[in-house]
């Protein structure tokens, strides 16, 4: 494989604490050397390195995000592992971590080695999160060792809760002992029946059934408490797609308590607010829904004051038809991989002066380290040449119909993002070059 | 506490859909003083003149629910303007072999409607298809949602009980008068609609019902609501009472003890005489004799629901009128003013 000298950019790498101008020189797939401007010309000649210009460019480590469903194997009109991660390289992702809940679900090695076939022909580098329970059905675990071995980097049931408490003890430990996190989508279904958005007035007023916070802060401090009364301390409890500030307050108890719990917020629940719904708006139905305005500052908060993790696109496309529906019909979820990095430099770094150094520990580094993904989300030497290459001042508009995903259900039509990815390199293949 | 505070109207895109009727929100008081003052000229109208309106004009009446008086008085508002009808219900239908609205929708346009009165149970169904086909839509009630044309009836029936002229300016035509909704809040979309209206047409909307039935959230659909809970306090306020049905096929998880709430919430002959001997009583139907109303009470001096019935067949008629006929020389400056709206309206701000 051949080499490259990025060359002049500005490198912001929080894993190696820069946040500098550096020249970056990658070969075969890795991250050979990082040096200041100029220094790695000699190494790049004798390297026959490509030069790839990046003057007033940030040159980061490619984004990772560990909440995606690329919908196969078996629903490929929504999505496939090549348009999805196509959908992840045009927005600067380099790793993605696929939900199990395919048809078939994923909770075998053959499933989840066929997700990481190269015949798949994927843009970014493909990790499964394997079922938690056979079928996802919350009745019998599914087997960790192997799925761990075969390259399954945590375990849920992610859209099927699990509720019973035993076979989530039984998670936990079985998780804690393979060395792999459980994720759970954090929502007491018994009190969602029927369920399409956020409860409070809008939804009365709508004359929708709303989901009340507690059903996904009840689950949050069940899961809590279940952790705490495991022995031995290795288990680790990721909460998904946070929404409300009542989880989060119990995210936070619990880390003050020594627990290991981590968690993740999408874009869509910093940015929107349930208002978003207006007139039965189905690209603003998802699970957990758009929350309050309340809700949503909390949720800012967290990424601020770093009790949340990490940002994460929940990425959930669905074809036209299923989303031109009535509003308790369509399906939930939205498209996200790429309007995450402009809507997060919008609001995170140019409204609320989070520096570029945090906002790629939120996207990158921090869901490397959260699912232990080795050699991603850093550019130190060794490291997989997985990068992302943007304009942080560039305005652009962004466009569902020109997305590379195979769904365009986005909220996000027509909006102003700000940072332009002009490239994106995968073990050091360029899988993105904007026009 | 939440603060109260009116969700505003949504706006209105396009020529179809301010012709259409989604939400009571979307009317302007004086725009519901109009639809009143039409309902009388085309009752009153000789029917021969009448039926020459809408001559041969097609109207849909598309039906997923259930319906005895909303469809039958549609159907007959329609005829009686000289318009042609076709009833599709879902379960004589392709709708039977999973059709989708917005098909089922293009397929009564292709055919020649020019204007869809839907019924629905699902909330918002006839945003969505106004939106994939561009036609007037009216709302027959949609799930949980709304009923406009139940609450403009409604007012019409008021007003004619009360004895008031419906010549007033809109803000004042319930000047002065209590309504109290009794019964399942929650699910009803009648309760919604008039919640919405009633106010702003100057009564005093007074909400009640259990807690299961009646959640506080309620109160946040406008200025001008109140919750009691106490049905004789209530009651004792009121010049108007309207009875609601519980509504069982949308009961999800919630246990009503069926003996307490007839004790605490029925409307029967004592309680109207000791609490309201005066006052009207409504009821949008269906009614369940014996639960939320008693027999006496429902065919008594005091009753208008057969009133109301009555009513549906001339506001619908202005309904279909309005959806059908050009709005421009009797509206000129509502037309305008949407016009002006238009631009802004599709606009979308960053977060």
């Amino acid at each position: 494989m051949s080499a490259m000298l990025i060359r002049g950019g500005h490198l912001v790498d929080p894993s190696a604490g820069v946040d500098a101008a550096r020249d970056v020189l990658l070969k075969d797939g890795r991250v050979v050397a990082i040096e200041p401007p100029g220094k790695l010309n000699t190494a790049a000649k004798q390297a026959e390195a490509e030069i790839i210009e990046a003057k007033g460019l940030v040159v980061a480590p490619g984004l990772v995000d560990i909440h995606v469903h690329l919908r196969e194997p078996g629903q490929g009109y929504k999505e496939t592992i090549a348009t999805g991660t196509a959908a992840a390289a045009a927005g600067g992702f380099t790793s993605v971590c696929a939900m199990p809940n395919t048809v078939p679900v994923n909770d075998s090695v053959e499933t989840t080695r066929w997700m990481q076939s190269t015949e798949r022909n994927p843009s970014a580098r493909v990790f499964p999160i394997a079922a938690a329970t056979r079928g996802s059905t919350g009745e019998a675990l599914t087997e960790y060792g192997s799925l761990k071995a075969a390259g399954a980097v945590a375990v849920s049931d992610d859209g099927k809760p699990i509720l019973g408490e035993a076979i989530m003890h039984q998670a936990l430990a079985a998780a804690a002992r393979a060395g792999l996190p459980v994720i759970q989508h954090a929502e007491d279904t018994r009190m969602t029946v029927g369920c399409s958005m956020n409860a409070g007035a809008l939804a009365f007023r709508l004359g929708l059934r709303g989901m009340p916070v507690a059903a996904e802060a009840g689950l949050v401090e069940r899961d809590i408490r279940l952790l705490s009364e495991l022995k031995g301390g290795r288990a680790h409890l990721h909460v998904a797609h946070l929404s409300t500030a009542a989880a989060l307050d119990a995210v936070r108890k619990a880390r003050r308590n020594g627990l290991h719990v981590t968690c993740e917020v999408a874009p869509h629940h910093f940015v929107l607010t349930e208002s978003e719904v207006g007139e039965y708006n189905t690209n603003a139905k998802m699970n957990p829904p758009l929350r309050a305005e309340s809700d949503r500052k909390a949720m800012l908060e967290g990424l601020l004051d770093g009790s949340i993790d990490c940002i994460a696109t929940d990425h959930a496309p669905h074809a036209t038809h299923e989303k031109e529906q009535e509003f308790e019909r369509a399906p939930n979820g939205i498209t996200g991989l790429e309007s995450a990095l402009g809507l997060t430099l919008d609001l995170l770094h140019r409204k609320h002066k989070v520096s570029l150094s945090r906002l790629i520990t939120l996207l990158s580094t921090q869901p490397a380290n959260l699912l232990n993904l080795r050699g991603r989300g850093s550019l130190i030497a060794g490291a997989w040449a997985d990068v992302v290459i943007f304009d942080p001042k560039a305005e652009w508009i962004f466009r569902a119909a020109a997305t590379r995903s195979k769904s365009s259900n986005t909220p996000f039509d027509g909006w102003t993002m700000l940072g332009k990815v002009r490239m994106t390199i995968s073990e050091g293949r360029v899988v993105y070059r904007a026009d | 506490m939440p603060t109260t505070q009116a969700i505003p109207d949504p706006p209105c895109a396009t020529s179809a859909c301010s012709r259409s009727l989604l939400s009571i929100a979307s009317l302007g008081v004086e725009e519901v003083s109009a639809i009143l003052r039409l309902a009388t000229e085309l009752e009153e109208e000789d029917p021969v003149a009448r039926a020459r309106r809408l001559a041969h004009r097609r109207v849909a009446l598309l039906f997923y629910e259930a319906s005895t008086r909303t469809r039958t008085s549609f159907e007959l508002a329609a005829k009686g303007l000289g318009a042609d009808t076709a009833l599709i219900s879902s379960q004589s239908s392709s709708i039977e072999k999973g059709e989708s609205l917005k098909d089922t929708g293009i397929t009564l346009r292709a055919l020649g409607a020019e204007c869809i009165i839907l019924r629905h149970l699902s909330s918002g169904a006839p945003y969505l298809l106004a939106k994939v086909t561009g036609l007037p839509v009216l709302n027959a009630g949609d799930g949980m949602h709304e009923h406009p044309s139940q609450a403009l009836l409604d007012v019409r029936t008021m007003l004619r009980a009360l004895q008031r002229s419906e010549g007033e300016p809109g803000e004042t035509l319930l000047q002065g008068i209590t309504v109290v909704i009794t019964g399942d809040i929650l699910h009803s979309r009648v309760a919604r609609s008039n919640a919405l209206l009633l106010p702003r047409l100057g009564a005093r909307v007074i909400l009640c019902g259990p807690p299961a039935l009646l959640p506080e959230v309620a109160l946040e659909l406008g200025p001008g609501i109140s919750i009691e809970r106490d049905f004789d306090r209530a009651l004792k306020q009121a010049q108007i009472v309207m009875m609601l049905r519980i509504q069982k096929e949308r009961l999800t998880g919630v246990h009503i003890d069926l003996e307490e709430y007839t004790s605490r919430y029925q409307l029967n002959r004592d309680r109207l005489r000791a609490s309201a001997p005066e006052a009207i009583v409504m009821h949008p139907g269906p009614m369940i004799r014996g639960l939320e109303i008693s027999s006496e009470v429902a065919d008594g001096p005091q009753s208008v629901i057969a009133e109301q019935v009555r009513n549906g067949v001339a506001i619908r008629m202005a309904l279909i009128h309005r959806a059908l006929v050009d709005p421009a020389p009797r509206t000129e400056a509502a037309a305008e003013a949407v016009a002006v709206k238009q631009p802004g309206a599709k606009k979308r701000g960053r977060a």
